[in-house]
């Protein structure tokens, strides 16, 4: 099948960008990515550059892969991450633009390449248990409602890929930062610094540039790994509480 | 990056007081939200008094204005929960444009409804509205056939004008555009979501908006119809 | 080479413990003088940063990818294993230590195991201690699912997803540390040579991959934790990015490669479709459980499975192993599938896939209890081919998945470089020639949580470690000579991409050096190896230049080096002249057509020491003595 593209070339992140048009030839047993890495080799082969993106694991895991098709964070089928996505979902004639993750915390480095550094800070801000290697009691000592461990896990699978940041009109990382908020935060390992994870990290989600979460419900409907709103209301349900108990910290504490 | 990433530089960031973070400001507009959409049906079941005959409304009116504590009171909270509410949206508002400064060129929503995608033009025409409707029933400068007391007349002969009561008529859909994400996403935003109840609270929204929008449109079809004189 | 595996003495129980109380120590306030490099951040690499950034130390991380978050440990489905014995059901350390030896047919190192078997158990506190999810009873308590290789139900599981969990448990860890400063974060960073001052493992050489920047990182001793090198077969289960680089250019500067033949093919991956294929999945191997697999009995037989009748279907495994029947081990289902296809039985358009069929257990069962339990395999099937398992049989094919070979490592992780450490899949340590299933993941976070710790400690409080300057000459060397490389890359400007050369690669090592081998095909895939490697240095095209994001260009620096391991892996098949584990050598096989190992001769570590461009490796051997595990010959009849 014939296909045309338009995509995003952006030589570097401090160069200006624009559309291009490319044709290319697919078949629908194709991954969208091997669809791409067929333009590529046709690209290399008259000598032009081929066009960057993120990918590595290729099964829809690792959250490396992802852009925007057609106006859609990883295209039209749901629950799937662009390298999972097959041509046969698609017909010959089609148009497709293809644009990186926009938002002015996901800078573009290159093509459809954005760095998302700004979630490992937000992960860094708050995103653990501190629990030091050698220090752990056994593992059954603690026992969790297997419900609580289902929800845990729910949260947990968010593979970090940013397809809700790149689907939601404020740019939020609302549910990116909610889902590990409630990962951690449902646990009882979790509990003691459940208040605290909450502040920094929204705290941090708003310094990095991400925008407010306005309950739309884009990033649900676009995240490949099913992660729900209701995490956002846990995380806002944290902060309030949070915000309302805050005290300061004792320097007799831990906390150094 | 080329750089070694450490979040230290971020710490600074995270000491943020609580109307300063965006939940806080999220909380703020719902917090006053309630108290709006709480007014509005107070509002909508005093004004449905019209059907009662011309002098309900009148009575209704007098005795409001014979409380000067609670209709002070409650225009105060009105006013600093508009106040509030509008600060909010619009330093969030701020905050989105910022965080997406390039658009995509092509963009295609995949659930979200028009009405949760509007509120940012949904909340200043009501706002614009809400002024015309005070110039025009409660201080008449906009009326010009306003008798100061004379509420129920006024009302008839407001509506009788018919771009008017179209205007009022598209006002209240708006409201009920609002209001339909409005009334659910505020129990999201104060951290009320659980797969037992958010389908009912979807419905409640749903429900109030219905009930809102049928009821107030009501009045200016009625006196357009002639049902109500 | 004299190896010596530094094994401490005294029964196996006790060797561990022992170790530990004879390293030396450093004492709290001097770990914050010590600086480590650690590259790669998988479980292994993730884990080792995090714990040695608690301990104090300073600690540089590295990965190429665009977050640690995204090492390729996180693609592991099925479990990881444990002798914590929850069940009840007879396990025990020495159990697991048992099963992982006679699981790696006797080629790995009974310390080394045994230690593996008893950190196994600390590996799960550490977990769960850290907010893992794993899956659990309805009391709370830790649920346990079996597994390949096993008779006891010892392996710990989240969902389909036991690798993203625990790697994302190691990274919150990471940075944890990263953000009290212990830790500084390099991503999109590789790895690209070990600087080696007066014999010892003083800093690495590293390319930013953004800006193109070469650079040098120098410390107390480097860790290098950097994955396997299935992709020399281009197409294989691994990450698209997974590379040998950094072991490479290791073993360039003389750290020994042990037993680079001994590879792990798995026989239940998506069969490829095309010639455009980037890459295999994988299909837990749970699937075998309820799958009968079949092939028509007559030779290119293009009907439908569901036009084939009963009678004229062969139900190989069944037929062949009646007592393990489609349970037999990894190696020996994957043999059996590509004997099939080579007598011309294969299933699908390109005539290489065999059938798993749940029709029986669906008849059986009903749907309803099927879908309960692979249902999201089946979606995932449905969702790469297009074809709905409940209605059609599945489609398989073997696929490289694992390589058990890697630097060779004493037993304190320690490789033939004093200070370079190497850990997980990296190394070649525990798993001998066969890997069993749920074992990868506990060998990367012992080696991380566990072990790198106190031998770690041991060198640094050991080692007389003078101050190195950026100016010393060997630094400058290693930047120079990782310069010429790109600038050489840059500069062929031919006519084949990367890709292409690294495919015909692949294709020359899956036909010679994949699930059977012989000596004719492996001489005759070395000699061609060599023939393609000279082409790809007068005929690549790497466009676009080294000073910026450039893909091609990391490709290509790969591939050269897949090449170079590549030769050896198929000089280290013919050497080995037996058969064990993963690696089959036709000439070995019993009368039945099963491996057959060679103890008297071959009972050894093959550690291969570089000797320059064109030049033969060297081989030296570590003997391999079994005083706890009885050697015997595996039979699954």
């Amino acid at each position: 099948m014939k296909l045309t593209l338009h995509v995003w070339r952006q030589k570097n992140a401090a160069s200006q960008g624009k559309m291009e048009r490319y044709e290319v030839e697919a078949n629908e047993h194709m991954s969208f990515l091997e669809m791409l890495d067929v333009l590529n080799e046709e690209l290399i082969g008259k000598g032009q550059e081929p066009v960057a993106f993120d990918h590595d694991c290729r099964e829809g895991i690792c959250g490396s892969c992802g852009f925007v098709i057609n106006g859609v964070a990883h295209g039209p089928m749901p629950g799937t991450t662009v390298c999972q996505l097959h041509m046969r979902h698609f017909k010959a004639g089609d148009e497709l633009y293809l644009e990186p993750w926009r938002a002015s915390a996901f800078p573009v480095v290159k093509d459809l390449v954005v760095d998302r550094g700004a979630f490992d800070r937000i992960i860094a801000s708050g995103g653990y248990i501190s629990a030091s290697t050698g220090s752990a009691p056994d593992a059954n000592a603690v026992p969790i409602p297997k419900k609580y461990a289902d929800l845990s896990m729910d949260a947990a699978q968010c593979i970090g890929c940013g397809a809700c940041v790149a689907a939601c009109p404020n740019a939020s990382a609302s549910l990116f930062t909610s889902a590990k908020i409630s990962h951690l935060g449902v646990l009882p390992q979790g509990e003691p610094e459940r208040r605290e994870r909450a502040l920094r990290m929204v705290a941090t989600a708003t310094a990095e540039g991400f925008g407010n979460c306005t309950n739309i419900g884009e990033c649900e409907a676009v995240c490949p790994k099913g992660i729900r709103l209701e995490f956002i209301a846990r995380m806002n349900r944290d902060y309030i509480q949070a915000s309302w108990l805050q005290r300061q910290e004792s320097s007799a504490g831990g906390v150094g | 990056m080329s750089t070694a990433t450490t979040a230290l530089a971020g710490k600074a960031a995270r000491d943020v007081r609580f109307l300063d973070s965006t939940i806080g400001k999220k909380v703020v507009m719902a917090i006053t939200g309630v108290i709006l959409v709480g007014f509005v049906i107070g509002h909508l079941l005093g004004n449905l008094q019209v059907y009662q005959g011309p002098h309900a409304l009148d009575v209704y009116a007098e005795k409001l204005k014979s409380l000067p504590p609670l209709l002070w009171g409650t225009r105060i909270v009105l006013l600093i929960s508009v106040g509030l509410h509008i600060w909010s949206a619009v330093t969030l508002a701020g905050l989105q444009k910022r965080a997406r400064p390039v658009g995509y060129v092509k963009l295609k929503p995949v659930t979200s409804t028009y009405a949760s995608r509007t509120m940012y033009w949904s909340g200043p025409i009501l706002a614009l509205f809400i002024v015309y409707h005070l110039l025009h029933f409660t201080t008449g400068q906009a009326h010009p056939q306003f008798v100061e007391g004379k509420v129920h007349q006024n009302l008839v002969l407001g509506f009788q004008n018919p771009l008017v009561s179209a205007s009022y008529i598209l006002a209240m859909l708006m409201l009920g555009m609002h209001l339909y994400h409005g009334v659910w996403s505020m129990f999201q935003t104060v951290g009320v979501n659980h797969p037992k109840y958010t389908p009912m609270l979807k419905k409640l929204a749903a429900a109030v908006s219905a009930f809102l929008v049928i009821g107030n449109i009501s009045i200016p079809i009625s006196v357009l119809a002639g049902v109500i004189k | 080479m004299e190896l010596d595996a530094k094994i401490p003495s005294g029964p196996i129980e006790k060797k561990w413990d022992k170790a530990k109380f004879d390293y030396k120590l450093v004492n709290p306030a001097n770990k914050r003088k010590y600086s480590v490099i650690v590259v790669g951040t998988g479980l292994a690499g993730g884990s080792a940063a995090a714990t040695l950034g608690e301990l104090g130390y300073n600690v540089k991380a590295f990965c190429f990818q665009d977050s640690p978050r995204r090492a390729h440990s996180i693609a592991a489905q099925g479990g990881i294993n444990a002798a914590k014995n929850y069940q009840n059901d007879g396990d025990s350390v020495y159990r697991l230590f048992y099963d992982t030896v006679k699981g790696g047919d006797y080629r790995a190192r009974e310390a080394n195991v045994y230690r593996l078997a008893q950190l196994s158990v600390n590996i799960i506190d550490q977990c769960v201690a850290q907010g893992v999810p794993f899956a659990r009873e309805y009391g709370g308590l830790l649920a346990n699912r079996s597994f390949g290789g096993a008779q006891v139900s010892r392996t710990f599981y989240a969902r389909g997803q036991t690798g993203q969990q625990l790697l994302l448990g190691c990274y919150q860890q990471l940075e944890r540390q990263i953000d009290a400063g212990r830790v500084q974060m390099y991503p999109r960073t590789e790895m690209l040579d070990v600087i080696v001052i007066d014999g010892k493992a003083r800093g690495i050489v590293v390319r930013d991959l953004i800006s193109g920047a070469i650079s040098s990182h120098l410390a107390d001793a480097v860790i290098l934790a950097t994955g396997g090198y299935g992709n020399v077969f281009y197409l294989s289960t691994n990450a698209k990015g997974s590379n040998v680089t950094a072991s490479w250019r290791a073993h360039k500067k003389g750290a020994l490669f042990a037993n680079p033949c001994f590879t792990q093919i798995h026989p239940t991956c998506i069969p490829v479709s095309g010639e455009y294929q980037s890459k295999l999945t994988l299909m837990s191997e749970s699937l075998r459980n309820d799958g009968r697999i079949w092939v028509p009995v007559k030779k290119g037989d293009k009907r439908p499975a569901s036009q084939i009748p009963e009678a004229e279907r062969d139900y190989y495994l069944e037929r062949r192993y009646p007592s393990f029947g489609n349970l037999v081990p990894r190696d020996v289902a994957s043999r059996a599938a590509k004997a099939a296809c080579d007598e011309g039985r294969g299933v699908g358009e390109t005539g290489l896939g065999v059938y798993l069929d749940f029709a029986d257990s669906i008849k059986r069962l009903g749907k309803k209890t099927i879908e309960e339990r692979y249902g999201n395999l089946f979606e995932m099937y449905d969702r790469i081919t297009g074809e709905d398992p409940y209605s059609v049989p599945m489609r398989i094919f073997p696929a490289i998945h694992y390589t058990m070979g890697g630097l060779w490592v004493d037993y304190n992780l320690q490789s033939t470089i004093p200070g370079l450490f190497v850990l997980g899949e990296a190394n070649f340590s525990d798993h001998g020639a066969n890997r069993l299933g749920a074992s990868a993941l506990m060998q990367g976070l012992a080696d991380g949580y566990f072990v790198i710790p106190y031998t770690l400690g041991n060198y640094l409080a050991s080692a007389k470690l003078d101050k190195v300057e950026a100016t010393h000459q060997e630094v400058k060397r290693s930047e120079q000579c990782t310069n010429e490389q790109v600038k050489r890359l840059l500069g062929i400007k031919g006519k084949r991409t990367v890709d292409s050369f690294h495919r015909e690669l692949g294709k020359l090592m899956w036909e010679y050096c994949g699930m059977a081998r012989n000596a004719k095909g492996l001489k005759f895939a070395g000699a061609k190896i060599a023939e393609l490697e000279q082409e790809f240095w007068q005929n690549v095209n790497v466009v676009g230049d080294g000073g910026e994001l450039n893909q091609s260009l990391e490709k290509a620096g790969r591939v050269a080096d897949f090449f170079e391991l590549g030769k050896l892996m198929c000089h280290d098949a013919l050497v080995r002249e037996e058969s064990c584990g993963g690696h089959f050598r036709e000439e070995y096989q019993t009368p039945e057509g099963e491996a057959l190992r060679r103890d008297d001769e071959f009972a050894y570590v093959s550690a291969w020491g570089y000797r320059g461009a064109g030049n033969q490796p060297e081989l030296n051997k570590e003997p391999l003595s079994f005083e706890y595990v009885h050697l015997a010959q595996r039979s699954y009849k």
